[in-house]
């Protein structure tokens, strides 16, 4: 394998709302280039991780690289980046987006368009991509190409007058897709005779081969055996091993201008790499570094605990072989009198959350608890000094602060008509903003400006009953603004229980504070004493709730033929205890934090 | 202070049918070798007495079941005769028999008597026939007082049991059915609130209504805890004014009529078991050991016939285990825990073993120290369960 000719490679992604079929698109084109003997193709073949395959969701960028003969009987290219739908990884769809000249715009033909579709769309159009609109699923009884073509024009402002009709599924209209990609994408640009100038997309841990680097090559030649450097970490590194995805790695011997492929150089961490990063050639190095990606930063906030308390050092190795992946995510050790000892955990986002604490169960076999999820605020202190909030634990004493900023963000959500009144109410409890308002077809466009606190606490899960699961949502932050925030504190006889304190907008303080304790009076069982269960701002009860004390719990009987089975009972009820936590002399059941940190919020 | 006493429990499997309540090892036959069972019972006591030898006389001896008042009254002369004939019976042992208050089994309390019983103790259960029927019971109010009547003529010692916290009784119904059993004169009540156990007819039926949070296998009662509560405490304040105080948790006398049995089991002293899985524990140079025999009647039966024992398990009980008995058993006394006999069986002192609970429990009027002895007070006894979790769990 050589160095291809620019004029012979076509770069693209694949972008598209999640369930409308994009991986199953990548599976068909892989077959229709042969990539695959058919005995290796399996569902979702890009889907590395099972999670994602029985989620349907892609969560790290692919790549593969197709050799297509075409029409004009020129062999060509074709390197495709299937990249992750949900709003969460938009920063790994748009430095995806920047290893490529176009777009497969992927809608489904009966579901129309959906706020993923445009979110992606957008990131497409600002990387001056050429969009192949395909509207997939054409050959379901549902689909109404006609409406959804007019829709794509209406709501996302893309001529889908050339639009291709396929079923990715059946295959249908791949050739055609084909053919399209050729003529309709520009080829890439970059000349073989100037420094290497390649751009680090993405890197991962393989346990094979170290860290695997992907990169695309803008000007210039990787080969192997030569000496790298890495422009932002100033690192130097020996080119072991370069080649492609077909969809396996295959090893060549060189990387041209254009092309889209891996090398490993013996780095073990993928730390030591920088997403966005510059790679060039050591002994030529080139004078203008590509333009980078801001880094990924966390969004939202998490405890993770584990229910055994003798997992914590398996939960840190597990943390820790999940980071070798994932340099989105942080975590750093947390303790809490509540739930012991943990991690107080970095995502970018809600779906981030939900994989991580997933993976950490599924591949790892972990019982976790995970606290409430809470957003980073700044806080300006009376002193001038600006801090990052990251646990509502650690809020300074409110007389040092002069004022707290949170996050907003701009959200929008696509839905049926018949179903807006809900969403509207929603977005209005969470102190929304309305900034607009349309229709495409049946379907309501809304833009909302939310605070990012409001919609980590149960927001998904009202928007789906509230729309029979109808709703499409994204967002993206947008910025701070100060907000009337305090930190609300539960006590339990007088003593405060850390991991149900929380950041609350002062106006719903109250309602919220009610309903927790509430809910902690039915979760927290009778026992020897009367229990509070207070809810504080600073040194203001603002709910009260009284657990009564148990007036009976005594065996009938117990004669000389029952007490090996009471004592065995003792002992499982000592094995029951572990799973308690103790604030003063009550005890409180790990199951009540759990289901108090699940309650929704009003 | 080591309890010199040693009781010897007798267990006869049958019953005419099983109550929906009961969880203990009774079965229900069509017909009954008697003769095969005598010959069985004596071969077990012969390789108990072995076993206990080191013991001194048996100081108390309880048939218990079952329906032990179905054994022929030839079979309980034959093991007494056993008994006294290789571990020895005391001169002024307790010698129970449990019995079903019927007009069958009242006719036969004489030669029970002529046997060897000197203390009856009548499974009445109720004072109220719908009471009875919901029970499972066979009798009816009228033969149970027929058969009370008949028991407190023949023995000098007689005690009832009475099941309430049934369905939907009320503190009313409950102080007047109590009222009426303490005019009869008898020495000794046992009153227990009706458990719902695992494997029962209840714990099938009732399984469902468990309350929120709790598992309906560890058992619950029928009436939810206030009124539980509530009926408890008449319960202590009508048998105190009758001068039936309590003793344990659910077993009230008159001073001097205490079960001396039973008052083995709550002090954690030696008792040996014999027949169908009757437990027993016994202090030996080797350590105190847990016994069992087999549980299922043909099980004992063939082990004992072809083997001289019907004995399955032996296990010594370590340090925590002794602690664990220990505690769990003496705190239902209302004399208490004896920090005497405590260090005795445990080789520890309260402080040593209870210090970190103990200032809270008795500084919250849970519990008390009172002569020598770690006590509930009237508020600790209703929540004993959670007293002897704590003190177990400090230790």
């Amino acid at each position: 394998m050589g160095a291809v000719k620019p004029s012979n490679i076509r770069n693209f992604a694949i972008i598209a709302h999640i369930d409308h079929g994009k991986s199953t698109l990548a599976d068909r084109l892989i077959e229709a280039c042969e990539g695959l003997e058919s005995r290796d193709m399996q569902e979702q073949v890009l889907d590395s991780m099972d999670i994602e395959r029985e989620r349907g969701i892609t969560i790290k960028a692919q790549t593969v690289r197709l050799e297509y003969t075409a029409q004009d009987g020129e062999h060509y290219v074709l390197n495709l980046m299937d990249t992750p739908g949900h709003v969460d990884f938009s920063y790994e769809v748009s430095r995806s987006l920047a290893a490529c000249e176009g777009s497969i715009l992927l809608v489904d033909a009966s579901q129309g368009v959906e706020a993923q579709t445009l979110a992606n769309a957008y990131l497409a159009v600002e990387a001056d991509h050429e969009i192949i609109v395909v509207l997939n699923k054409t050959d379901l009884a549902s689909a109404e190409p006609e409406r959804v073509k007019q829709q794509i024009t209406d709501v996302i402002g893309l001529d889908a007058s050339d639009a291709i009709p396929i079923s990715a599924k059946t295959g249908v209209g791949v050739p055609e897709l084909l053919e399209a990609l050729v003529k309709r994408i520009s080829p890439p640009v970059g000349d073989k005779a100037a420094p290497l100038s390649a751009l680090l997309v993405d890197s991962w841990y393989d346990a094979y081969l170290g860290v695997v680097i992907l990169v695309r090559v803008r000007d210039g030649v990787l080969t192997k055996g030569m000496k790298v450097r890495m422009m932002a970490a100033g690192t130097a590194h020996t080119v072991e091993q370069v080649g492609t995805f077909q969809p396996k790695p295959e090893p060549g011997k060189q990387l041209g201008p254009g092309e889209i492929g891996y090398f490993t150089s013996g780095i073990k961490e993928v730390a030591q790499t920088s997403v966005g990063d510059t790679i060039t050639s050591d002994r030529k190095p080139t004078d203008a570094p590509l333009p980078g990606f801001k880094p990924s930063v966390p969004v939202v906030f998490c405890g993770l605990f584990p229910v055994d308390a003798g997992d914590y050092p398996r939960l840190r190795e597990s943390l820790t072989r999940l980071k070798l992946n994932d340099s989105s995510f942080h975590f750093e050790a947390e303790s809490s009198a509540a739930l012991g000892f943990g991690f107080r955990c970095g995502f970018l986002g809600l779906l981030h959350l939900e994989i991580v604490q997933e993976r950490l169960s599924r591949e790892f076999d972990l019982d976790l608890i995970a606290t409430a999820p809470s957003v980073v605020y700044r806080i300006h202190l009376t002193n001038g000094k600006v801090t990052e909030l990251h646990n509502p634990v650690d809020m300074p004493d409110p007389v040092h602060i002069d004022h707290l900023e949170e996050p907003w963000i701009s959200a929008t959500i696509l839905v049926p008509e018949e179903y807006l009144g809900s969403v509207l109410k929603l977005c209005e409890d969470r102190r929304g903003e309305q900034v607009s308002l349309g229709y495409a077809g049946n379907r309501a466009v809304v833009t909302y400006r939310l605070p990012l606190n409001e919609v980590v606490f149960d927001f998904y899960d009202r928007l789906k009953s509230g729309t029979s699961g109808y709703a499409s949502f994204d967002y993206e932050v947008e910025g701070y603004r100060e907000g009337d925030l305090v930190r609300m504190t539960i006590m339990v006889n007088g003593d405060p229980v850390d991991a149900l304190s929380m950041v609350v907008y002062r106006a719903s303080a109250e309602s919220r504070g009610r309903a927790l304790c509430e809910r902690l009076k039915e979760l927290i069982p009778r026992q020897m004493f009367q229990i509070a269960i207070q809810a504080a701002l600073g040194g203001r009860i603002i709910a009260r709730e009284t657990v009564r004390a148990m007036r009976k719990d005594v065996t009938a009987k117990c004669y000389g033929g029952d007490v090996s089975r009471k004592r065995k009972l003792l002992d499982k009820q000592k094995k029951g205890k572990k799973r308690m936590r103790t604030f003063g002399k009550v005890e409180i059941p790990q199951e009540a934090f759990i289901a108090a940190l699940k309650m929704d919020g009003d | 202070m080591q309890t010199n006493d040693l009781g010897v429990y007798v267990h006869w499997p049958f019953c005419l049918a099983k109550c929906p309540y009961c969880d203990f090892n009774s079965h229900v036959r069509d017909a009954i070798d008697q003769d095969r069972w005598h010959r069985a019972y004596l071969t077990e006591i012969r390789a108990s007495a072995d076993r206990a030898a080191h013991l001194g006389d048996a100081t108390s001896v309880f048939f218990g079941g079952g329906t032990p008042s179905l054994m022929d009254p030839e079979l309980v002369a034959g093991i007494l005769d056993a008994l006294a004939g290789t571990i020895g019976i005391a001169a002024h042992a307790e010698i129970t028999m449990e019995a079903n208050p019927t007009s069958v089994e009242a006719a036969i309390f004489k030669a029970y008597k002529v046997a060897g019983v000197n203390r009856m103790s009548l499974g009445i259960q109720a004072l109220d026939d719908g009471a009875l029927k919901f029970l499972g019971r066979e009798h009816s109010v009228a033969s149970a007082l027929d058969a009370l009547a008949m028991a407190q003529s023949t023995f000098d010692r007689v005690s009832f049991d009475l099941i309430y916290g049934r369905l939907g009784q009320t503190v009313d119904q409950w102080t007047e059915e109590l009222s009426r059993a303490l005019g009869f004169g008898t020495g000794h009540l046992s009153l227990y609130q009706l458990t719902i156990e695992a494997g029962t007819k209840f714990g099938e039926t009732y399984a469902g209504a468990a309350p929120a949070g709790k598992d309906p296998k560890s058992g619950f009662s029928l009436v939810d805890d206030d009124i539980g509560a509530d009926l408890f405490e008449i319960t202590q304040t009508l048998c105190d004014d009758a001068g039936l105080g309590a003793y344990e948790i659910s077993n009230h006398a008159r001073p001097g009529q205490e079960c001396a049995h039973n008052m083995v089991y709550w002090r954690s002293g030696d008792w040996l078991g014999i027949g169908p899985g009757a437990h027993g524990r016994l202090t030996t140079p080797a350590g105190r050991l847990a016994t069992t025999q087999h549980r299922s009647p043909d099980a004992w039966l063939n082990a004992v016939e072809s083997g001289g024992t019907g004995a399955l398990s032996e296990t010594p009980l370590d340090g925590a285990a002794r602690l664990e008995e220990s505690v769990l058993m003496a705190m239902r006394l209302t004399e208490g825990l004896s920090e005497t006999r405590f260090t005795h069986q445990t080789g520890r002192s309260f402080e040593n073993a209870f210090g970190g609970v103990l200032p809270d429990l008795i500084g919250d009027g849970f519990v008390e120290m009172a002569d020598g002895a770690l006590r509930t007070t009237a508020k600790g006894r209703l929540v004993l369960n959670q007293i002897v979790t704590r003190l177990i769990g400090a230790s």
